[in-house]
């Protein structure tokens, strides 16, 4: 698994790319944690590069959107969800937590 | 049946996935069958990990798994602690984000993704857990 951030007016794009499981959800929970600690609240998660997640890195998710949406103050949308970890979202109940978009830029510009 | 043993770390799901991975394709599952059965697989080992060998370092998962006719089974063997898949409730789907649980998430993905799961405590200090799907 691989992380990025990128920073946009007026949010940050986090880009995780590869496999998230329970060894590698503490990364994407700890990006989404800093960026929180940053003052960062209104974020996208990008998944068009991710092969894989497990319901480790949807706790990741869930938790992050928790914190970003406390007093209104943001929130976590996701991008590009390949078709089969948004099918397990789906199954999970997670679709109705994040507003998803087809495209990143699409993604940013929500904001 | 092919069975590999892998010592009991999250460390070790990436391999994990790879080897039911690579028996559901060789045995015809297509690649929605088999992402869904490395997730389940992925979720009960995780839960072996995590639950079942919580304070025990040098844990083994013992995981087997075969295709036969339109059949794959996937067989995990540990010797931690019992921990019974059916006796943990089921997350409610429909609550809010503050009152959303995220225990049980696993196991609840382990049943919708598969036919069939069952737990079985052997006498030998042992808890087999039992998961088939049959082709589409």
């Amino acid at each position: 698994m691989d992380i990025t951030v990128q920073e946009f007016k007026h949010c940050d794009m986090i880009t995780v790319k590869g496999r998230v499981d329970s060894a590698t959800a503490p990364q994407l929970a700890q990006a989404l944690e800093s960026a929180n600690d940053g003052g960062k609240y209104k974020l996208v998660v990008n998944m068009s590069e991710l092969e894989y997640m497990s319901s480790a890195g949807f706790r990741a998710l869930l938790a992050a959107q928790r914190n970003c949406k406390r007093y209104n103050r943001g929130e976590v949308v996701l991008a590009s969800v390949p078709e089969r970890i948004r099918e397990a979202l789906e199954l999970a109940g997670f679709t109705e937590l994040f507003k998803t978009f087809d495209d990143p830029l699409q993604a940013v510009g929500h904001f | 049946m092919k069975t590999v043993q892998f010592a009991a770390k999250f460390e070790y799901l990436d391999e994990i996935r790879e080897f039911v991975g690579m028996i559901a394709r060789d045995g015809g599952f297509g690649d929605k069958d088999v992402y869904n059965i490395q997730l389940a697989t992925d979720e009960a080992a995780s839960n072996i990990i995590e639950h079942a060998y919580e304070n025990i370092t040098d844990g083994l998962l013992e995981l087997s798994c075969g295709v036969k006719d339109d059949k794959i089974t996937i067989v995990l063997v540990d010797h931690g602690e019992s921990f019974d898949p059916s006796e943990i409730p089921l997350p409610d789907l429909k609550a809010d984000l503050s009152k959303r649980k995220i225990g049980g998430l696993g196991i609840f993905l382990m049943r919708k993704l598969m036919d069939e799961v069952h737990y079985e405590v052997k006498s030998n200090q042992s808890n087999v857990l039992t998961m088939t799907k049959r082709k589409r």
